[in-house]
Formats: structure tokens, C-alpha cells, sequence
């Protein structure tokens, strides 16, 4: 371990930046989460039944309606972040694979 | 109904639009203009190739057979897209910074430049790829079986085998015309990528059109269509949770491993910033391409009679309903997807397999020596056509053995799995620097058989490759060992199966061997390069070498990248370090770059190997040890940089060396032209005097020999002319006083005329390029033939081969011309280079006459012409190149 790290409180700026940062690293946890949430509604019911109880279980076009707004949700979100995330190569803390470098080497 | 004609003339006349986009693309780029060939949207759109001929036609398949499943196909790649910060924006900048060409390349160079590995992964790749390729072409067949049916005219359909092969043979023409122009993958393909573009447009626009056909036109409205699904065989939500988990995670992994995504994500990525759009564009385009899906199989299961084939109802559909022009335009859309995925995939591919296991064995086999003469690019390129070739064949032969019956969703998982076996070595690669070159290997086998006996051999079926009794028993008779069933987990579906399996073994034992193996320094350093590539952009070079080898160097270039881009790149190094001429010190910067370009042509493995050859080994420096050990990296890093002033100091010290060498050389020259001058000014002279005097006192003389003396006397007064008009003609031209008298006229005629005026056609053997004399020139032609004439005097002259040859190269550079003079001799030795060019330098202390003025005289009118002229290493023999700037009216003449 290096006792030599950055300062523990940055400018405003690059604190916003990091922010951005961690949240475009979040969005397909996100992502994944939500698309794993139909899973949760089957409410019963092996294939092959016939579809007379139909209102028991969950039906393709809710679930379908559900993903493709998940989904826009989702390209949207991406597209807000992406915009106000700039690289910093000049501020190797911000990777946490970089922090975690010290690790590594044997 | 649409006659099969019509049909085949709207797809060429469809593949020929495709040229002509792609040629104008490439030509485009090729002058430097189209900056929106490089915009964004272009990138998003070429990586559509993910949507094949498999998501055109088998989506709706894939749904009419198992319902919402085959969504998480796209659901994968959606999440992997708007996770970029994390995994893609590290792989692009690693594949720019290391002029990465291949996921094979990528992960070869990754585990210190192993060729092992890369081989590895090529025969992986085009095993996996196989089925792939197969599957666009059973697509494309299958799509007109389907309009030849519906033909009642159609007796002239070919048949499914030779529609196939037609395909295969029209498609490994385009990427051949268009996927080979250029050697250096970094230098990417325009025109393919430019073509790609627009069939995403194309596909994504005809699945709409049927989309939109299907749901306001047959079912009549939102609403309608709704009902309809609930009224279907699908219309329960009834995915299992480990299918729809496991298939978005297989779709994840194959979109960043797949051979073909890595080549348009990756190696033609223009720049970094493009993912920014790409990562919520191209989830976007796959959220449009599956809309329609689910109402479009449907539809397609209600109204198409039983027993049809669902991977078909986009084609079917339209054309049941007598939209002839809608099931055309789909058609076209299944047509661009399968294309474009087998061009990029056969291009992939071809690149692995020339640069990882052609290349290195044609080396090899040519006496594995990088110093001979001859180019290697030919050969590159060949091996690159007849890999696409290769490739397009074996899916062929794939198409032919499967019967092309199964679905078409079965084969993509397949691929798909396959592919996947990737992931554990290229991520563990990327983020964990413990990753061991044994580690990846035994990952990457242990997964690749078990992929090959779980999942891939068992698609044959059960009587095809592997007999039945092994699925019930097991391999000898072991139960536990059965394919469906491995360790004895019965009961799941085959693919999550052999996923499961294979990946968990693969990860398994990747990090465990990776735990207790030791890697190479080479392994560790580019370990720390690719982990850390955003604080190590500027790389620590890994090379020290001597001044000798700067010429091998040359050559060797000169055989991979071309002549004239390896005499530019030298070129910039050397002046970049405030040499002239074209062999710069081999720097580890130098070496460093030299090898990344290589490494554009030949893979990395194989630049590293042939650079250590010429170079020897290569060293770890200090300053490398210190990117692998962070611990104590100030200390290091001070001591590494009072090693690199050393170095730095020692080579200025080199260069002043080099200076007052040539000053002592000079000055040395300089005293013995003052006794050469005095000499030759004497015995003329001496023998006018002697002459003359005879002529005065002697009366008795005949008319003969009275003509003889004052003939000589004549003759050796000429000669001192000569010497001093020579003198005169170089100070004038020294001191920019010399006027010049611009004409307009043809090279060749210029070249045609020096070569009579020095008379040497007798002596010496002259080879010319009359097809690239064509230029016309606008300068002093007058001085310009004299520069020409005293090179081919200087080569009959000095060239001391047996049969001498003399060629004269000239080429058009923009707006340059440089003319090579190249003799076949035994050249001037690499000290000499220096001084050729100074005045009264001769070669080998006066071995022929002259007073060693002609070359200054030469340097000095080109330099008044606003030229140049220099010595080109490297050559057979001695080579000297004469440039010239035309002005750009002269190019276009010449054009």
C-alpha cells in the first residue's frame, strides 16, 4: 500500500465528475435489475395449461410492454449521462482499477 | 406473385449499389475527404452487424416457438453497451494503444505476445464461426426456396446447394475486393464499414415495414394486436428463470467476444468518443429492431397455415397477402443482414488466421531470417484472400453436412456459446494484473472442449458425430460423463448446460492456474500496460539497441509495410531526432513504435519476434520493472529517469562524436583535394608547357606530329577548363547567384536525354518504369538532366557488379516526385553516407577520375529547385533519390 494518496476532498467539479462516473458504472446493475423483475411474476402456473386462466398469470404483452419502457428508460438515462461524462485521464484516482493497482503486483 | 427473375435482378442490382457505396467510400477516404465516413452514427450503425440474418428472420422464430425468450438476445448487448465506461471504453483504448488487430491479437499480446495463444484462439474462432457463416447462408437460401415456391415459373431455381454456394462465392469476392485493399487492419475499411452502415439502415427499415404491415395492416391496430397475443399459444409470461438470466448473460458475453463485434467495435473504431453516442444509439436501434417481433409471430402463427416454418414469417406474411413490394423489401433486409455479418466476420477472421498461423509458418519456412530481400506484404495479402476464401468455404461445407434443417435459433446459441469461452481470459486480462499466460490457457482449453463435447458435437444429432451410446452412458461408460448430462446434472436444457459447465471450469481454472503460476517479466509489464492503460497511454519502451541495426531495421520494414510508408516513417523518427537522412537511432521509443506498426500488419506476436531478431532481446528496463511494481515507484522512478538523462546524454555525446568526425573528415579531404588540385592543374600543364616547347624550338617537325602535339596541348587545356568551370559552377551555385530557366517538359523525355548525354548504354544496364514517367515536369530542365546524368555517369562509373543494372524508379507522392537511381553494386558503406555529398568527397580514395564535385554540384542544384537529394540505405546497391515538388496542375496532367 502506498501511504501517498490523493486529497481526501477535491473541487466541486471534479467531485461532480466522479459522480457521473460512478453512475454510468451503475446503470447495468440498474439494467439488469429491472429486466430480472418479470421473473418475480410468474403467479403460478407450469407451461402448456390452457390460457382459460390467463388472468392468474402474467401475460407476454404486459411483460412486453413493461421491457420496451424499461428499455427506452434505460436509452435515455444512458444518453443524459453519457453526455456530461468527460474523460479524465489526467486524474488516474478516478479509477478504481488504478487505486486498486497497488495490489496487483507482486 | 413476384416471378424469381425479378427477384434476383433486385438483388444484384442491390449488391451493386453496395459497391458503388463502398468503392466511393474507400476513394473518399482515400483523397481525405467524407469526415462524416468517421462520424459517430456511422460507428453505431456498423455495429448492427450483431443483428444477423438470425435476429431478421430467426427473432420471430425464436418467438413463435418459446415467447419473450428471445429477448434476452438483445437484453445482453443493452446492458453491456450502457455499461461502456466499464469494460468497452478499456478495451477500445487498449486495441488503439496497442494497435491491437484481432480479439486473438488482443488477448495474445495481453499474455506477453504469446503466438500459442493466438493460434489458439484463431482455430477457436473459426470453429465457432463456422456454424455462424453456415447459418446466414441457410437463411439466405431458405428466402428464396420460399419465393421460388410461390413462383409457378420457377423451374429455373437452382436449387438450395448452388444458391448457397453462390452466395458464399459472391460474398468472398466483395470482401476480398474490399476487405484486403489495404494491409494495416489500424488503417481500416472504409468502404466495408460505409457498406455495413447502410444495410443496417436497409434491414432496420424493412423489419419496421413488415412490423408496421403486420400491425396496422393485417391486424388492424394497437389494440387488435393486443388482443391477438393474448389469444395466442404465448400469451403466458413463461420464461424460466435460468434461461432468461443465463441467455442474457451468453448474449452479453458473446456481443464483447465475438470475433466480428471485436472488429467493428474495436479495430475500426475511429475514435474513443464515438462509444459516448454509440452507448445509448445502439441500444436504441435494437429496442426498434425487436419491436415488432412478438405481433409478427403472432400474426404469422394465426393466419399461416400449421406446420410452416416461423423462422420465415417475416417473408411469408407480406407475400400471402400479395405485398409483393414489401416482401421484396424484406427480403433485401434478411439479405443485407446475413451479408453484412459474414463480410465483417470472414474479414475477422481472415486477419487471425494470416497474422497468427499463415504469417509466422511462411517466416519460418522462408529460413526465418527477417533480413532478406523481397516483400512480405504479397504474401500477407494473399494469405488474408485465400483465409476469407477458407472460411466462406468451410461454413459452406458446415451448410452442406448440417442439411440446413434446424432452427435457426439453435445454431446461434451454438456460436454463441462458443464465443463466450473468451470472456474469462479477456476480462481477467483487462482488469486483473495476477492473470498468467498458463492461466488463459488452461481456461481456454478446458472451456473449448467442454463447449466441443457438451454443445457442439451433439448438434449434429444423436446419430451424427457422436453415437447415440455415448449420450445414454457416457464416455467409456462413465454415467457422469454424458454429454446432456454432465457431473450428473439432469434435466436442464442443453445450452444453459454446456454454458454452465463450460464457463465455470473456464473461469475456474483460469484464475486458479493464474494463482500459482509465475508470469514472464514480458507477461507482467504488458499485464500492467493493458490494466492500467489509462495511466500508462505513454508506454515505457522495452528495447535498447545499437546504430548498426537501424539499416536490417529498414529492410525489414521495407518487406512488411511497403517501401515508401517505411522510408517516410524512418524518415520523421530520424528528423525527429535531429538526424538527417533516413535511419534514425534505434531509440526504445523508436523500436516501441516501429513495433506497434508492425505489429498493424503481422499481429503483435510476430512484430515482437522479428524486431528481437534484428535487435536481440529485448530488455526490461528499469523504468518498465517500475509500471509492474508500483510499491516503490518514486524512488524508481527518479533513479529511472537519471538512467534515461544518461542515456539521453550518451547519445548526445554519440552525435557530437559523429559531428567532429565528419568535420576531421572533411578537413582531411579538404588537404588532399588541395594536393589533388595541384596535381591535376600541374600535369596538364606540365605536359602544355613540355608541348609547346617542343613546338617553339623544334623546326624539322611534320605536319603530323605537329598536329599531334598542338591536338594534345588542345586537350589538356580543355581538361583544366573542365576543373575550373566546375569550381566556378559550384560557387555560383553555393552562393544562390545561379539563375534558372523554367520549361515545361516530360520526365521521360529528360530521362531519355540524360541517358544518351552521358553515353554509358554500352556499359551499364538500364531499367526503367516507362509507365511511371509520365509526368509533367515545370522546372530548369536543363540543370535537372545534369543532376540525371552525372548519377547514371556515377553508376557506370563506381558500379562494380559483374552484369551492372542501373533502375530508375521514378513515383508521384502528392505533390512530390522522387526519382530512385538504383545500381546493383556493392553500395557505400554506412560511414560514408555522410560525406558523399560534401565537396571533393570521393569514394574509396580516388578510384576512378574526377575530383569528387559532381554529387556537391548535384545538392546544390536541387536545393536551388527546391528539391533534394539523398542517399537511400537499404537498397541492393547504392541507391541515390532524387525529389522534386510538381505543382499540382503537373499531377493532374499526369493522372
Amino acid at each position: 500500500m502506498t501511504p501517498r494518496r490523493g486529497p481526501v476532498f477535491v473541487q466541486r467539479r471534479t467531485y461532480r465528475r466522479r459522480r457521473t462516473a460512478d453512475g454510468a458504472r451503475m446503470l447495468p446493475i440498474l439494467g439488469a435489475i429491472l429486466f430480472a423483475i418479470p421473473l418475480l411474476w410468474r403467479g403460478g402456473g407450469e407451461a402448456g395449461q390452457p390460457a382459460a386462466d390467463l388472468a392468474a398469470t402474467a401475460r407476454t404483452a404486459w411483460v412486453m410492454g413493461y421491457l420496451f419502457v424499461v428499455w427506452l428508460g434505460l436509452v435515455v438515462l444512458s444518453g443524459v449521462v453519457s453526455r456530461f461524462l468527460r474523460p479524465e485521464d489526467d486524474d488516474p484516482d478516478d479509477d478504481p482499477d488504478a487505486a486498486a493497482g497497488g495490489h496487483g503486483g507482486r | 406473385m413476384v416471378a424469381l427473375n425479378v427477384l434476383v435482378l433486385v438483388c444484384l442490382l442491390y449488391v451493386a449499389f453496395l459497391f458503388a457505396v463502398a468503392f466511393a467510400a474507400d476513394r473518399a477516404a482515400m483523397v481525405g475527404r467524407g469526415t462524416w465516413l468517421r462520424s459517430p452514427i456511422i460507428y453505431t450503425l456498423s455495429l448492427s452487424i450483431y443483428c444477423t440474418a438470425w435476429t431478421f428472420y430467426g427473432a420471430v422464430g425464436f418467438a413463435a416457438r418459446s415467447g419473450l425468450e428471445f429477448v434476452t438476445i438483445y437484453l445482453g448487448p443493452t446492458l453491456v453497451m450502457i455499461g461502456w465506461w466499464w469494460t468497452l471504453r478499456k478495451m477500445v483504448r487498449v486495441g488503439r494503444s496497442q494497435r491491437i488487430t484481432s480479439i486473438a491479437d488482443l488477448i495474445s499480446s495481453r499474455y506477453g505476445k504469446s503466438n500459442a495463444l493466438a493460434v489458439f484462439v484463431t482455430l477457436f474462432a473459426v470453429i465457432g464461426l463456422t456454424p455462424y457463416i453456415a447459418l446466414q447462408l441457410q437463411s439466405v437460401t431458405l428466402s428464396f426456396a420460399i419465393f421460388a415456391e410461390a413462383d409457378p415459373a420457377a423451374d429455373a431455381y437452382p436449387g438450395e446447394q448452388s444458391t448457397a454456394f453462390l452466395v458464399a462465392a459472391g460474398l468472398a469476392v466483395f470482401t476480398i475486393f474490399f476487405g484486403t485493399r489495404n494491409l494495416d487492419a489500424n488503417e481500416r475499411h472504409h468502404g466495408v464499414v460505409m457498406a455495413i452502415a447502410l444495410e443496417a439502415v436497409v434491414k432496420l427499415f424493412a423489419l419496421l415495414a413488415v412490423g408496421v404491415f403486420v400491425v396496422w395492416g393485417l391486424s388492424g391496430g394497437l389494440g387488435e394486436t393486443l388482443a391477438r397475443i393474448d389469444a395466442s399459444p404465448i400469451a403466458r409470461w413463461e420464461v424460466p428463470g435460468s434461461r432468461w438470466v443465463g441467455l442474457t448473460l451468453l448474449a452479453g458475453a458473446a456481443f464483447i467476444c465475438l470475433p466480428r463485434m471485436f472488429q467493428v467495435m474495436v479495430v475500426e473504431n475511429e475514435n474513443e468518443e464515438h462509444l459516448r453516442m454509440a452507448s445509448w444509439a445502439f441500444p436504441a436501434y435494437l429496442m426498434l429492431m425487436i419491436l415488432f417481433v412478438v405481433p409478427i409471430a403472432v400474426v404469422g402463427l394465426e393466419m399461416l397455415p400449421a406446420g410452416s416454418n416461423p423462422d420465415l414469417f417475416v417473408l411469408s406474411l407480406p407475400l400471402m397477402n400479395g405485398q409483393e413490394g414489401l416482401a421484396i423489401l424484406s427480403f433485401l433486409g434478411g439479405f443485407s443482414s446475413a451479408t453484412s455479418m459474414v463480410i465483417v466476420a470472414a474479414i475477422a477472421v481472415s486477419t487471425m488466421v494470416s497474422n497468427h498461423i499463415v504469417m509466422p509458418i511462411w517466416l519460418w519456412f522462408t529460413g526465418g531470417s527477417a533480413v532478406v530481400s523481397g516483400d512480405v506484404r504479397t504474401v500477407a495479402l494473399l494469405a488474408r484472400r485465400l483465409s476469407i476464401v477458407f472460411v466462406l468455404f468451410l461454413g459452406y461445407i458446415y451448410f452442406r453436412l448440417s442439411g440446413g434443417g434446424e432452427a435457426l435459433a439453435a445454431i446461434g446459441l451454438i456460436s454463441f456459446a462458443g464465443m463466450a469461452q473468451f470472456l474469462p481470459a479477456l476480462m481477467g486480462g483487462l482488469f486483473w494484473r495476477g492473470a498468467t499466460r498458463a492461466g488463459a490457457l488452461t481456461g481456454l482449453g478446458l472451456g473449448f472442449v467442454i463447449w466441443l463435447y457438451c454443445l457442439f458435437l451433439p448438434s449434429f444429432g444423436p446419430s451424427g458425430i457422436l453415437p447415440q451410446a455415448l449420450f445414454d452412458e457416457g464416455l467409456f461408460g462413465l454415467s457422469w460423463l454424458r454429454p446432456r448430462a454432465l457431473f450428473g446434472a439432469e434435466g436442464m436444457d442443453p445450452v444453459m448446460h454446456a454454458v454452465m459447465w463450460s464457463l465455470l471450469l473456464n473461469a475456474g481454472s483460469f484464475i486458479a492456474v493464474s494463482l500459482v503460476s509465475l508470469p514472464k517479466p514480458i507477461e507482467r509489464l504488458q499485464g500492467a500496460q493493458f490494466v492500467n492503460v489509462f495511466r500508462h497511454s505513454a508506454t515505457p519502451g522495452s528495447w535498447s539497441g545499437g546504430l548498426a541495426r537501424s539499416e536490417d531495421l529498414l529492410i525489414m520494414a521495407q518487406r512488411i509495410m511497403g517501401a515508401a510508408e517505411a522510408q517516410a516513417m524512418f524518415a520523421k523518427a530520424a528528423r525527429g531526432q535531429g538526424i538527417a537522412g533516413y535511419l534514425p537511432e534505434p531509440t526504445p521509443d523508436f523500436l516501441q513504435t516501429l513495433e506497434r506498426a508492425l505489429s498493424g500488419s503481422v499481429g503483435a506476436a510476430t512484430a515482437h519476434a522479428m524486431i528481437s531478431q534484428i535487435v536481440g532481446r529485448a530488455t526490461v528496463s528499469v523504468e518498465d520493472l517500475m509500471a509492474v511494481a508500483d510499491e516503490t515507484a518514486q524512488i524508481m522512478e527518479y533513479s529511472s529517469r537519471l538512467e534515461a538523462k544518461t542515456e539521453e546524454q550518451a547519445r548526445t555525446a554519440r552525435q557530437l562524436r559523429e559531428a567532429n568526425e565528419k568535420l576531421t573528415q572533411i578537413s582531411v579531404q579538404k588537404d588532399a583535394f588541395l594536393s589533388q588540385v595541384s596535381h591535376e592543374l600541374r600535369t596538364p600543364m606540365t605536359s602544355i608547357r613540355a608541348f609547346s616547347e617542343i613546338l617553339r624550338d623544334s623546326d624539322e617537325l611534320s605536319e603530323r606530329e605537329r598536329n599531334k602535339y598542338a591536338s594534345i596541348i588542345l586537350e589538356e587545356a580543355t581538361r583544366l577548363t573542365r576543373l575550373l568551370d566546375d569550381l566556378l559552377d559550384l560557387s555560383v551555385l553555393e552562393n544562390g547567384q545561379v539563375k534558372l530557366h523554367a520549361e515545361t517538359g516530360r520526365l521521360s523525355e529528360l530521362i531519355e536525354r540524360a541517358i544518351s548525354a552521358s553515353g554509358v548504354k554500352d556499359r551499364i544496364k538500364i531499367r526503367r518504369r516507362r509507365e511511371a514517367e509520365k509526368v509533367t515536369l515545370h522546372t530548369d530542365l536543363d540543370r535537372l538532366a545534369q543532376v540525371f546524368i552525372n548519377l547514371i555517369s556515377n553508376a557506370a562509373k563506381y558500379c562494380d557488379a559483374d552484369e551492372p543494372v542501373l533502375t530508375i524508379r521514378p513515383q508521384l507522392d502528392g505533390d512530390r516526385l522522387t526519382v530512385d537511381f538504383i545500381d546493383n553494386g556493392s553500395g557505400i558503406p554506412t560511414d560514408q553516407h555522410a560525406v558523399i555529398f560534401e565537396k571533393f568527397s570521393r569514394v574509396g580514395q580516388a578510384r576512378a577520375g574526377g575530383a569528387g564535385l559532381g554529387l556537391a554540384i548535384c545538392r546544390e542544384i536541387m536545393g536551388n529547385l527546391g528539391g533534394d537529394i539523398t542517399y537511400l540505405p537499404g537498397q541492393d546497391g547504392a541507391g541515390f533519390r532524387v525529389s522534386l515538388p510538381v505543382p499540382e496542375v503537373a499531377v493532374q496532367a499526369a493522372q
